[in-house]
């Protein structure tokens, strides 16, 4: 039977199906693994396994096919060096990368997802024998729609990327007419897309993945670096509509039921982060959210009070209950270390320590609590915003380690503030406030914050590791 | 260091505008502080009191020329020839309702801060007058009610019989609305409350009432944007009517508290609602002093009487509630005064300063110098979910989309699928069946992942995205060098997706850990 090729191949296509319907399978169980920390562990095997037997089931049906094609030698060559190469460079990344340096890993992630997209989209069009003669037109708007979304994903990662790690200005840019620009490439995209249909040729996919290319760019570089928690979620779920566009194309239910996967569940994250931080779910997925409301006058300005290391050491060790809220500042100076030493002495003192999350405290969804499990910091202490808010009222000592903007009272008392309305962390109402912060400056939302001025509030300036270190030593 | 002069009321009001409680915080902010002798008198407040909390006893005219004079009440035409000229005098003023009041304090020159017009959002609710007087008036009305009432007002099974609790309607559950609930719930009553705003369900719940909802079909709810509640539809108060007709027939004792800014007091209760109550009912008309002539929220309720009709209703009318608890309510009254004071004092210098650009200041200035300065622009309360921001207004217009568009569009999105599916050739509507399938499965599944692991669902949602691969491996073999390199680099950086999102994963999940398992 494995002798004759073609009954090989079918066999191989059968396989290849039922793989890939128990590989959809296992993605749905690692996904709601990952909602609770007992399971997740499980996940992430799940979704290992998932791949596994994709992967295994479609190198098997390549291989198959190989047999019978002219190239097909140096195909699996390719395939092997391909696979090889791009999983040494995937282990490598995953095992140096530092925790803080998550955000820009995932950012860079998704490009190569869309850039992947783009490619698949091109060879659809560079080689499409196999379409039956009903189905033309449609194939040849699949490869648009792939290649779009796929260029569009690509470029607005690696902006978001450049904007993560420090390579690009994380200021929003702001050209005349940007929401105009945004539709206009929308149009254009329509346009070139009918066009191609009736007749394909290779400059207006090169046209059109030239626009959105630019688009991407666009999209993401007109948004403010405050606002990357968002960004991220949306690419993720950007890549993974990019998968599921390419499904189509491929005619491949697996593509489209993990694409849709990751497109509904980076939607859905997206969603819960714009409504952390006020936003417009609708405006994020325009790229239209990065503008910047008007500034309030700086006119709740005081006096702000400094104290030292040892009198904040001090006052942690007479407290009875502390809420330590912790921020970007934080990862940037690799505080967490220290501070989960410091949550450890504290709490071995019998002192009640927990952490208090904003959601979107951080560059990426859920970075501060990564953070502080890299530190290990017990995650059963690590509380959300909804979970702590009330409790601040019956604290002795908050340490606000390197946040701002998500404890900033304005949110919730001037109507005013650019930021109003935004859930924030209510730490003024604890009895004593300790700011660690490098100097007076305003936070990402570029939004002066009168916590600091207030009359429990006082500030530790300096690098916060170092001052966290200082503590550590008086205590 | 300028001087604060505490004034007594006139003999009509039992309040003061300063306990020794708060005059000794109000030394501490840098003032001279004198007090008018007798001025606490009637709030159990003696002069001995003041002296010891560090203020100096004086007669009439030296208190009532100081820089700035604390009043609880207006001042009257004979009290306003005893200020000076560019004193600041604060009290209750009704700057909406009395104009002519604001160009007796202008021809003056005076400036003058109206503690009731101070705006409600969170920073100056330890200002607000309105609200820690219509507490105190609520928790009275509730006593005036118990002791006009001739039964208890809890239940209870004795051995001389069975006592059934007293029914009790509060109309209105702003925060009057609600000390009168908490009160008469813990006397034991069985306390019902209308409002025609809905969010204040979860409040009346939350003191033991229940929330009698006025349904009314095809109406969206107003959320308030202002923090007070708004005139009503024609549809909803003929639905609130038949409610106050059958809830009259039922309950012991009625409290109104329903009040509009800047209007007379909306009619609730008809005379052929309080006809049908049954003899012995009390209702206290919280707003009668607000009324038209004919009665405030109850038709025949006298503003200051206790009136009793026909059929042996009592109907109290009063309208010095607050001031029938004087200490107590001399002391909130004076608390907000400290508190606005504070704000008005940055430097703990004992000079107050107005600060035009800050919303509170600005509010609560009615007359500045001489020059009238009511109303003040708008403020909104940033607690409701309409906002003012900009960037925000896309979800209010989202949210104002009826149900009825909603469906529009959910049958609108469906008809398209539809469409699409029945026209389009195979294999096109059995991808579409597995996109929708999958779409709703990631949503539902995604909607319960715990906030803290979001970074490692992303980074694992990104190495499966990287199953683009099978995409491109199905790609290397075919016969054209170009397709096959271009598939290669596909393949490739996939891959890295692949290994990198799952050994990224895996290596964040090492480090969660529980407390205990250290």
């Amino acid at each position: 039977m494995i002798g004759d090729p073609l009954a090989a191949i079918v066999l191989a296509q059968s396989v290849a199906t039922a793989a890939y319907i128990v590989a959809a399978l296992l993605f749905i169980l690692s996904l709601a693994g990952l909602s609770k920390h007992e399971t997740s562990r499980r996940g992430v095997v799940y979704g290992i396994a998932g791949m596994g037997i994709a992967l295994a089931a479609t190198i098997g049906l390549v291989a198959t096919n190989a047999t019978i094609l002219p190239q097909g030698a140096l195909g699996l060559i390719l395939l092997v060096i391909a696979v090889v190469v791009g999983g040494a460079i995937g282990l490598w990344r995953a095992r140096v990368v530092e925790m803080t340096g998550m955000p820009e890993l995932i950012a860079l992630l998704h490009s190569f997802v869309g850039l992947a997209a783009v490619l698949v989209g091109w060879n659809g069009h560079l080689y499409a024998a196999h379409v039956s003669e009903d189905l033309v037109d449609i194939h040849h708007a699949e490869v648009f729609i792939g290649v779009f979304i796929g260029a569009v994903t690509f470029t607005g990662s690696l902006v978001a990327f450049g904007k993560l790690s420090g390579r690009l200005n994380s200021k929003p840019l702001v050209l005349p007419g940007k929401n105009v620009l945004n539709l206009g490439a929308l149009v254009v995209f329509v346009g070139l897309t009918v066009w191609y249909v009736i007749t394909p040729s290779l400059w207006l996919l090169v046209a059109v993945t030239v626009v959105a290319l630019a688009l991407g760019w666009h999209l993401v570089a007109s948004i403010g670096g405050g606002d990357m928690p968002v960004v991220v979620s949306m690419l993720n779920s950007y890549s993974g509509w990019a998968a599921a566009a390419a499904g189509f194309l491929l005619n491949n239910d697996l593509l489209i039921v993990t694409g849709a996967l990751v497109g509904s569940s980076g939607a859905y994250l997206s969603y819960i982060m714009c409504k952390a931080m006020n936003r417009s779910f609708l405006s994020v997925i325009a790229g239209g959210f990065g503008i910047e409301a008007p500034r309030s006058d700086d006119d709740e300005h005081g006096e702000h009070r400094e104290l030292d290391a040892a009198t904040a050491a001090d006052m942690l060790a007479n407290a009875s209950s502390v809420i330590i809220t912790p921020g970007y500042g934080m990862a940037v100076a690799q505080a967490q270390y220290p501070v989960a030493e410091l949550t450890e002495r504290l709490r071995a003192k019998g002192v009640d320590v927990r952490f208090g999350i904003h959601p979107v405290a951080g560059r990426l969804p859920g970075h501060m609590n990564v953070l502080l499990a890299e530190a290990k910091v017990p995650y059963d202490i690590v509380l959300e915003l909804d979970e702590i808010n009330d409790d601040f009222a019956s604290t002795d000592v908050v340490l606000v380690i390197g946040a701002n903007d998500t404890v900033n009272p304005a949110a919730a008392e001037d109507p005013g503030s650019p930021i109003a309305g935004m859930p924030v962390l209510r730490v003024w109402d604890a009895a004593e406030v300790i700011v660690f912060k490098r100097s007076m400056a305003s936070g990402y939302a570029g939004v002066q914050n009168p916590l600091f001025f207030r009359e429990n509030a006082q500030m530790l300036f300096g690098d916060a590791k170092e001052r966290v270190e200082d503590i550590l030593r008086t205590l | 260091m300028a001087r604060i002069g505490i004034v007594a009321e006139q003999p009509d009001e039992r309040r003061v505008a300063a306990s020794p409680l708060t005059v000794g915080r109000i030394i501490g902010l840098g003032y001279d502080v004198v007090v008018e002798s007798g001025a606490g008198a009637r709030s159990s407040f003696p002069d001995t009191a003041y002296v010891d909390a560090g203020a100096a006893v004086v007669d009439r005219t030296t208190a009532w020329s100081s820089e700035v004079v604390l009043k609880v009440n207006a001042p009257t035409e004979h009290e306003l020839t005893l200020l000076q000229p560019g004193t600041i005098v604060a009290g209750i003023l009704s700057p909406a309702l009395r104009p002519e009041l604001l160009e007796a304090l202008a021809a003056r020159g005076v400036t003058a801060l109206a503690l009731d017009a101070v705006p409600r959002i969170s920073r100056a609710q330890s200002m607000d007058v309105l609200s820690s007087m219509a507490n105190i008036a609520g928790y009275r009305a509730v006593v005036e009610a118990a002791n006009e009432f001739g039964r208890f007002f809890t239940g209870q099974v004795t051995a001389a019989g069975k006592v059934p609790p007293a029914k009790v309607l509060i109309a209105g559950a702003g925060v009057a609305g609600l000390a009168a609930i908490g009160a008469a719930s813990s006397l034991g009553a069985i306390v019902r409350a209308t409002d025609p705003r809905p969010e204040v369900a979860d409040q009346v719940r939350s003191i033991g009432g229940s929330y009698l909802e006025v349904v009314v079909p095809d109406e969206r709810k107003e959320v308030s944007s202002d923090g007070y509640a708004k005139a009503t539809s024609e549809a909803y108060d003929r639905r609130a009517a038949e409610i106050y007709t059958e809830q009259a027939a039922e309950v012991d004792i009625i409290i109104t508290t329903a009040l509009i800014p800047g209007r007379a007091a909306p009619r609730l209760i008809t005379a052929s609602d309080v006809a049908r109550m049954k003899p012995g009912s009390v209702i206290v008309d919280m707003a009668a002093a607000q009324g038209d002539g004919t009665g405030g929220n109850v038709e025949g309720s006298v503003a200051g009487e206790r009136v009793v009709t026909d059929n042996g209703v009592i109907i109290l009318g009063y309208t010095d509630l607050p001031g029938r608890l004087p200490a107590q309510a001399s002391q909130l009254y004076g608390t907000n005064l400290l508190n606005l004071l504070t704000l008005l004092t940055p430097g703990k210098d004992g000079q107050p300063t107005l600060d035009h650009d800050d919303v509170v200041q600005r509010a609560v200035t009615v007359v500045h110098d001489g020059a009238i300065t009511w109303p003040p622009p708008p403020v909104q309360v940033s607690a409701a979910p309409t906002r003012t921001v900009a960037a925000a207004e896309p979800v209010a217009a989202k949210r104002a989309l009826s149900s009825r568009t909603k469906t529009g569009l959910i049958i609108a999105g469906i008809a398209a699928l539809f469409l699409v599916c029945a026209f389009a050739p195979p294999p096109l509507p059995q991808h579409f069946l597995v996109l929708t399938l999958s779409i709703v499965v990631g949503f539902y599944v995604i909607g319960k992942v715990a906030h803290a692991l979001h970074t490692p669902l992303m980074s694992v949602t990104n190495a499966i995205s990287g199953i683009i691969v099978v995409g491109a491996l199905s790609q290397i073999v075919v016969a054209d060098p170009t397709v096959q390199i271009l598939a290669a680099i596909a393949v490739l950086l996939a891959s890295i997706n692949i290994f990198g999102g799952f050994s990224v994963t895996r290596r964040m999940l090492g480090m969660f850990q529980k407390g205990d398992q250290k």
